[in-house]
């Protein structure tokens, strides 16, 4: 719009120009019109004209000593007529001007805007001006602030003519300005937007100088400012400088920087995604740890409960199993009570408790209220926590997973393939000799292939060949398929056949205790080398299958491993929940909680012994047999697809556990320490970077809404399912005489509302909402039309950016035009002297 | 505790924790890394801004950018004069662009300035070639060479003037999700 105007009237007033300068003068002219006669409502036409106006003012008078080297290098291209800078382009084609550029159109030319950015420092701070000037804009609600961009308005729209008159100045003012503006934005809106500029260090920091001394002046010149905002500033400078100190501590606290880039320097994005994924399920499982340490390990470990379970000596099997010294410890469910701690857990109470069983929590509670202040109601703790852990873990995995997803896909599709391989390919990470070497083969292999799909068209299978392949393809995913089925089948029949062997044991009394606990670890060992073995028979299959591209290669196993691993854990799910849960006095367990969680334990542990297992033959064996004996100078390659998802599997174990082992975060961090450096060991010794493309940013984000997804929401519904609906064990426990763990929340809240009638309300929250299911439909229902409607919203926007392509195309067009334009008129007006100007560029 | 002191003011490390993408304790270990490249030239206290600067092949010779092959570029985008000098200031400038927090806006920015090898503001198909040659180690034909920039040229160019500008670049690089983590570099 606003360049088609000024064209318009730019015509005449170039009829008859003497310099370019004039030309200008015309063009701010015309500009600060506009403006007059639009007055308040001009605000955007303003915003976008006279930027750039400017912009170009300010460049042009800049632009003298830049513009040398373009100059030279186009005056090389006219005489040289080779393939160079601009023979090739549309310009030549055109009849109207072909090579012979005149100086004020060079100049012209050379003071474009977009050309500028970056390069010159004037070009810079007017835009940051203009950007500053928005972020201001955009806060006027606030009533200080709303009279400065009004009052500076003026002085913009004669800005233009003040350019002309001195070169360097212009520039002081022009950085007067920013600083001005600068100062009104906020402490941390000030310090984003200094970071965010690309100027020097040096100039940077005098800008901040000017903008803060200015701000001690301003006040100084106000003479007295009221104590309190004098107060006001101390304060802010005081949280500024404990903010510094925070972020720098945060960042010591950011692990394994030094192993971290020597991996990423070694082996570049792909295998570095793998070992920051390990570093946040390490995070995740700390944070895990923290919580349920804080409120119910330590609480519990204080007032331990006065009848602990018989005394077992420790005879290392322990630490296989899970079970005998561990079982009777903090470590599991069956350890915590169902009573308040104050002081001490007195034994008294627990007989009254005994006697008075339903309700017992009420009059409990009303007894320690008696005996002293401080009381901590254990089963409403263990409910509350654990809920809480879920909760939050869900807010910061959905938080990650959405800052992933704006990362790693843009609402565009990506076009440019080419382009976007040449600069963007290379990764400036990697850091050693040969995996350089490596990554620009690989750079070049697929410069090739590009290049090979551009230029052929792609040789037409025939229907048979197409046949074949889709009858491979057919029989490799029944192939799969099948055996995962059969494991299943086999994991089924295995664990009821454990099941029922655990009865026998526990009727027959002749076995040592060892014995019996050593066969507890059937299971786990079965279904770890199930873990371990399967994932290379889809593999070999894979390989089979010869897929075309390396990226539907990845998909394709990872989905398989994905339904392996959630298909065998929901049927352990069965078999736990279902199978020793509902009929705990077949196995004659006191506490079927502590045996679960014994259970998770053991296979937690026995996928841990697995790995090492195989990172041992499968990395280092499998190296030292293809050098030695093959005399082969390939290493392995490191797998990140399988590894990150058996990182994957263990932590959903772990999130399963947590219920009935409070503790078991605290194993599944050691376990992800110790994998950390064996991992990184193992892989600068025995593998070698990979030379298939990796992309990192997409593969980060599937890692993660895969842990989202089945993972965690799994483990969050069978948690959920145990609270709501299993019966808690009846004689251990903190929700011992309850039907359900949930329960004890409902009895809080009659407790609450019957001690303090006002929280009425809070028992009509609870039955209507809580234990109303509707609400919980209503709620999805409503969440699903909000996701719905954001799809909606991205569907909208890309079609916008559709049009703004097309908008910005049409901009190129009309640039070109309006250049043709100018240099007709600058032909017209002095022919002479451009043909000596060429003559003179021609000899040169 | 005592050294911090005589390297830096407090004043200094508050603007350079203001101006870029680092903290204290990284300006010091960047100071620590500048100073171990040229032991006798760069001195310890930088309390007065000491005009001190290191020639690009000193810099270049840091692990970090050996490998490198735009690591000339690197260098040269980010010294004032143009030839690869770094004075200190630069140097901090160099890796707080270079670093993770650095934004999509100003890595763009500079990626233009290294691939545009010949600082005509433009990446024509000469910075092109170059930047091909560099990538693959010349193991492209010429012919190949000629065709995959003749082909970027196209898909990126946006105002049909057969060559890039920075508008046309950062449209191409908002394109690439990668671009942010592998336009990085750890120091």
């Amino acid at each position: 719009m606003a360049h088609s105007v000024s064209f318009d009237i730019l015509e005449p007033t170039l009829e008859s120009p003497v310099d370019e300068g004039v030309v200008h003068d015309s063009f701010s002219r015309l500009i600060e019109e506009q403006s007059h006669s639009l007055d308040e409502d001009g605000d955007c036409l303003e915003m976008q004209v006279l930027p750039e106006e400017d912009k170009s003012e300010e460049d042009l008078l800049e632009e003298d000593r830049d513009n040398v080297p373009y100059l030279a290098s186009l005056t090389w291209d006219q005489s040289e007529q080779e393939r160079g800078l601009g023979t090739e382009n549309s310009r030549q084609t055109d009849p109207l001007i072909g090579e012979q550029w005149s100086y004020a159109t060079l100049r012209v030319l050379s003071s474009m805007p977009s050309r500028t950015i970056g390069r010159s420092r004037g070009a810079i701070l007017s835009q940051y001006y203009n950007r500053t000037l928005r972020l201001r804009r955009r806060r006027q609600s606030r009533p200080s602030l709303h009279d400065c961009p009004r009052s500076s308005r003026p002085s913009i729209r004669c800005y233009g003519v003040e350019m002309d008159t001195t070169d360097v100045g212009g520039e002081e003012h022009k950085k007067d300005k920013l600083v001005n503006n600068l100062q009104n934005l906020s402490i941390s809106d000030r310090v984003r937007m200094l970071k965010g500029m690309p100027l020097s260090v040096v100039e940077k920091s005098e800008l901040r100088k000017l903008a803060s001394n200015y701000n001690g002046g301003h006040s100084l010149n106000r003479g007295q400012i009221p104590c309190c905002s004098r107060l006001k500033y101390y304060i802010i400078i005081a949280l500024r400088h404990m903010w510094y100190s925070w972020l720098s501590f945060l960042h010591s606290l950011q692990l394994w920087q030094v192993a971290l880039k020597r991996v990423s320097g070694r082996f570049g994005t792909g295998v570095l995604s793998y070992f920051v994924f390990l570093r946040t399920l390490l995070l995740f499982n700390i944070f895990l740890l923290f919580i349920t340490g804080l409120f119910l390990v330590i609480p519990q470990a204080v007032h331990p409960p006065t009848h602990p379970g018989p005394p077992v000596a420790f005879t290392g099997l322990e630490l296989l199993t899970g079970g005998g010294y561990f079982a009777h410890s903090v470590m599991y469910y069956g350890y915590y009570t169902n009573c308040t701690l104050n002081g001490s857990c007195q034994p008294t109470q627990n007989s009254s408790m005994d006697a008075n069983r339903t309700g017992s929590t009420l009059v409990d509670h009303d007894d320690a209220k008696r005996g002293s202040h401080l009381s901590y109601n254990m089963p409403l703790a263990y409910f509350f926590t654990i809920g809480m852990a879920f909760f939050f873990t869900c807010i910061i995995l959905v938080y990650s997973m959405s800052k992933s997803f704006r990362h790693s896909f843009r609402v565009d599709k990506p076009q440019g393939s080419l382009a976007l391989k040449v600069f963007c390919s290379w990764d400036f990470k990697v850091i050693k000799k040969s995996s350089v070497k490596l990554q620009s083969e690989n750079i070049s292999t697929q410069f090739k292939e590009l290049l090979s799909e551009l230029s052929g068209p792609h040789e037409k299978k025939t229907v048979l060949q197409r046949l074949a392949r889709l009858s491979v393809h057919l029989l490799a995913w029944v192939m799969c398929a099948g055996s995962t089925a059969a494991i299943l089948l086999a994991v089924h029949y295995f664990s009821d056949y454990v099941h029922k062997d655990l009865q026998k044991r526990v009727g027959s009394a002749t076995q040592s205790p060892l014995e019996k606990e050593a066969s507890l670890l059937a299971l786990p060992v079965v279904v770890s080398s199930i873990n371990l073995l399967l994932p290379g028979f889809f593999n070999a299959v894979a390989w089979m299958e010869e897929y075309d591209s390396p990226s539907v290669h990845t998909y394709v196993a990872i989905f398989r491993n994905l339904m392996l691993k959630v298909s065998v854990l929901a049927v352990l799910c069965y078999h736990w929940l279902w199978r020793i849960a509902s009929h705990p006095q077949e196995l004659n367990l006191e506490c079927w909680e502590s045996f679960v969680g014994q259970e998770l334990y053991r296979f937690l542990l026995m996928d841990f012994i697995f790995t090492i297992l195989d990172t041992f033959f499968g990395e280092f064996l499998w190296k030292l047999f293809s050098q030695k004996a093959l005399k082969r100078k390939r290493k392995p390659v490191f797998d990140i697809a399988r590894n990150v998802l058996e990182l994957i599997y263990g932590q959903t174990l772990a999130w399963l556990g947590v219920l009935f082992a409070p503790l078991l975060p605290v194993v599944q961090v050691l376990k992800l320490l110790l994998l950390f450096h064996m991992k990184k060991t193992s892989l600068m010794l025995n593998c070698q970077a990979s030379r298939k493309p990796w992309r990192a940013s997409q593969m980060t984000t599937l890692f993660i809404s895969l842990l989202c997804f089945p993972s965690f929401v799994g483990a969050a519904v069978s948690v959920t399912y145990t609270m709501w609906t299993i019966k808690p064990s009846e004689r251990c426990g903190p929700f011992q005489n309850l039907t359900t763990m949930f329960q004890s929340g409902k009895l809080w809240v009659q407790e609450l509302v019957s001690n303090n009638p006002n929280m009425s309300w809070l028992k009509w929250m609870h039955t209507y909402l809580v234990e109303n299911p509707l609400f919980l439909f209503v709620a999805a229902g409503i969440f699903l039309v909000v996701i719905y409607f954001h799809t909606q919203v991205v569907d909208g926007q890309r079609k916008i950016i559709n049009l703004l392509q097309e908008q910005i195309e049409n901009e190129g067009e009309d640039k070109k035009f309006l250049i043709i334009k100018l240099q007709a008129i600058h032909e017209q007006q002095r022919p002479q002297s451009v043909q000596r100007q060429n003559l003179a560029g021609s000899e040169s | 505790m005592g050294n911090k002191q005589t390297i830096f003011t407090d004043e200094q490390l508050d603007a350079y924790q203001d101006c870029t993408f680092f903290t204290r304790k990284e300006i010091l270990r960047l100071h620590g890394r500048y100073h171990e490249l040229a032991p006798h030239l760069v001195p310890m206290d930088y309390t007065n801004d000491p005009d001190v600067k290191l020639p690009l092949a000193l810099i270049v010779n840091m692990p970090e950018l050996k490998e490198n092959p735009f690591r000339n570029r690197i260098v040269e985008s980010f010294s004032e004069d143009g030839e690869g000098n770094l004075s200190f200031n630069e140097f901090v400038d160099m890796f707080s662009v270079l670093s993770e927090m650095a934004p999509r806006e100003l890595k763009a920015i500079y990626a233009f300035k290294i691939y545009d090898f010949n600082t005509d503001n433009y990446i024509c198909k000469e910075d092109l070639e170059k930047t091909l040659n560099k990538l693959t180690r010349e193991e492209l034909t010429p012919e190949e060479v000629n065709l995959v920039c003749e082909k970027a040229i196209e898909e990126a160019d946006l105002d049909g003037d057969n060559k890039l500008s920075f508008a046309d670049f950062e449209n191409m690089i908002s394109k690439a999700p990668d671009f942010l983590s592998t336009f990085h570099i750890r120091i």
